[in-house]
């Protein structure tokens, strides 16, 4: 089956080639169509989702005020944790604290990449680059000011995620806000409304799947690879349902067929591409060294002037806020899913590993493309998303957009695979578990992967960040409910510290 | 007589099988104890998907009844002996473990096999008679 449809793929691949005025024009007609059928429903959602009330002359989508509040409240609440612990939190990372009776189960790192290669992807290399070509410089100062207060909404979920996970008989582990919402607020003596925010952060987080962690993925993953091929005149343009379909095999082969050795490839290259594009960034930055002091200028300038921005600096305010918010997803809830694996005693201790999350994913490396996108200057040149970042980064590297679309494929493939398996879980929480009902979901997810790569951009934009926000609402309620049960773990925990009962084993 | 054991690096193979049968012979004529040590190939830096993550916990668990599954023929080698022998499972990096225990136990040597692998990937990585010749704190010998 895979491999007739592989033959059929490149049988069209070659055919679009040979044939590109005819393909063209049928494929055209077909990208058109999806997108006219998507773009009402995406609208109306979106719409609903980023309800805006008028600040200072600029629209402020409330949502954005929701996520920053929140984590201003756990910033405070936990007497600014994300400084005080960062320190706990490496220690905690390099396996100081780990029992070495533990070595085979689930280690803090391992928790950590793993969320890490969900989160680190499109959003610091394409939504970076909308970020500042729509919000100016300044827009990556709320940026970061966003990811620093994010690391303390990140803490406060997966310790939840973590404290109320299932353990089944069978030894797997699985956790995340559907199981804090509806076993925590059932503590509070509140289940009613635990399940009910249960439930609708599962159709949410469903939604975030099929939208930002999938189809917003295979739209950025097909803009570059259009763009490397020859932009316009690049074989594939217009055929963004031909790489959908062949992109959704490979994601099939993987959550379907279970083929666990592509997904064992990729893991080994994306951390690999990590690397090369903070290296590269790197480079940029220190070969225009006298320049950074310029960049940090325009955006400290941008950030509180607002100049030449739309909105000025509500404008750009909204624009950081909302990519950081897109980017590390804290608050989100999706990462305590991948968190509440860990093997620990102390559900703080994964809380206090993740809070560096949002610090690697926002604060180091948003930042970096922003400041590579600012010093080359390519920020006036009308591009956005993925294609401003590479022509940002072509500038210093010419060769670079080939790696960076590589890069980009792959990172959008990793990101998939951990939101196929966030959506999965919130399925089978609604629906029950059972071979059939998980199939159903799979298959709707490749399918995604297709109607995703043949829609402009805008629509899929649209799409994926009202569904990705959509889950803070139920998640972030119920975090204020179960802040005070998270505030109970962190004084059990340090009171073991201090009294030697917890130490270091290394 | 001594109370130092002879530490045994066992994974289950032809060549681990005939360390236990010549540490079988050095331990009968020493008059010492055997102490096998499984090690299962782990690093906690390695990468695991999300999917891996939820079923980690299961999965030790299997490896670890396998493990012990594997170590009962050569248990039962020495036990014919009348050997006193005692075993342990450990997860991490082979050649680092190995030397720890024979520190931990005091043990007077360390026998492993060797699976007579000349490849340039062997070479290039170190195999653990390699790595223990050169980090071992006690006596290494290795079994062809």
């Amino acid at each position: 089956m895979f491999s007739k449809k592989t033959a059929m793929a490149s049988a069209l691949a070659v055919m679009s080639a040979t044939l590109p005025h005819l393909a063209q024009a049928q494929e055209v007609g077909l990208d058109e169509k999806i997108n006219q059928a998507i773009s009402p429903i995406s609208n109306v959602i979106a719409g609903a989702m980023f309800y805006s009330v008028p600040i200072g002359g600029t629209a402020f989508p409330l949502i954005v005020g929701w996520l920053v509040i929140a984590a201003t409240i756990f910033t405070i609440y936990f007497g600014f944790v994300q400084f005080r612990r960062f320190g706990h939190a490496i220690s905690l990372v390099k396996g100081d604290y780990s029992h070495p009776e533990d070595a085979g189960e689930v280690s803090h790192f391992q928790a950590l990449a793993t969320a890490l290669s969900g989160t680190v992807g499109l959003g610091n290399i394409a939504g970076v680059a909308v970020a500042v070509s729509i919000g100016g410089p300044g827009a990556t100062f709320w940026m970061i000011l966003a990811g620093l207060l994010g690391m303390a909404s990140k803490f406060t979920e997966c310790t939840l995620g973590v404290k109320y996970r299932n353990e089944y008989e069978d030894g797997r582990v699985s956790g995340g806000p559907m199981y804090y919402l509806s076993k925590g607020l059932a503590e509070k003596g509140k289940p009613g409304l635990g399940k009910v925010l249960a439930v609708i952060f599962s159709i949410c987080c469903i939604g975030g799947a099929v939208g930002g962690g999938n189809m917003f993925q295979a739209n950025q993953a097909f803009q570059q690879v259009v763009n490397v091929t020859g932009g316009e005149n690049s074989f594939l343009a217009g055929s963004g349902w031909l790489f959908g379909l062949i992109m959704a095999i490979v994601v099939g082969v993987v959550i379907i067929g279970g083929i666990k050795s592509i997904a064992k490839v990729t893991e080994k290259i994306v951390p690999l591409m990590a690397i090369i594009y903070v290296t590269a960034g790197l480079v940029i930055i220190l070969s225009n060294i006298s320049m950074v002091g310029d960049a940090f200028a325009q955006i400290f300038v941008g950030a509180f002037t607002g100049a030449g921005v739309a909105g000025g600096v509500i404008g750009a305010l909204i624009q950081g806020f909302k990519r950081a918010a897109f980017s590390n997803e804290a608050g989100i809830g999706s990462a305590a899913i991948a968190h509440s694996a860990v093997r620990t005693k102390e559900p703080v201790t994964e809380g206090y590993v993740a809070l560096l999350e949002p610090f690697i994913d926002t604060v180091v490396i948003c930042t970096m493309t922003a400041l590579v996108i600012t010093i080359s200057g390519e920020l006036n040149s009308g591009l956005t998303g993925v294609e401003l970042t590479s022509a940002a980064f072509a500038s210093a590297f010419t060769w670079f957009p080939l790696i960076l679309a590589l890069a980009v494929v792959l990172f959008a493939f990793s990101t998939m695979l951990s939101w196929s398996y966030y959506g999965l879980k919130s399925w089978t929480y609604l629906v029950g578990e059972g071979k059939g009902k998980e199939i159903i979901f799979k298959l709707f997810f490749c399918l995604c992967v297709i109607v995703g790569a043949s829609m402009s951009l805008g629509p899929v934009i649209d799409f994926s960040d009202s569904m990705i926000f959509a889950m803070a609402i139920p998640n972030i309620i119920g975090l204020y409910f179960l802040m005070p049960v998270v505030r109970g773990e962190v004084r059990q925990y340090w009171a073991k510290i201090e009294s030697g009962e917890i130490k270091k084993v290394k | 007589m001594t109370d130092q054991p002879i530490v045994v690096g066992y994974d289950g193979t032809d060549a681990a099988q005939r360390a236990v049968e010549f540490a079988g012979q050095r331990a009968t004529a020493v008059g010492c104890a055997v102490h096998l040590v499984y090690v299962l190939e782990w690093s906690p830096y390695s990468f695991l998907s999300t999917q891996e993550l939820e079923e980690r916990h299961k999965r030790r668990t299997e490896e670890l009844s396998r493990a012990e599954q594997t170590l009962k023929p050569a248990l039962d080698t020495l036990n014919k002996l009348k050997i006193p022998v005692t075993s342990e499972v450990r997860y991490g990096h082979s050649g680092e473990l190995i030397c720890e225990i024979a520190k931990e136990k005091d043990a007077c040597q360390i026998i492993v096999g060797r699976k007579g692998g000349s490849t340039l990937g062997a070479r290039l990585l170190g195999s653990l008679p390699l790595t223990l010749v050169q980090a071992s704190p006690v006596p290494v010998t290795v079994v062809p």
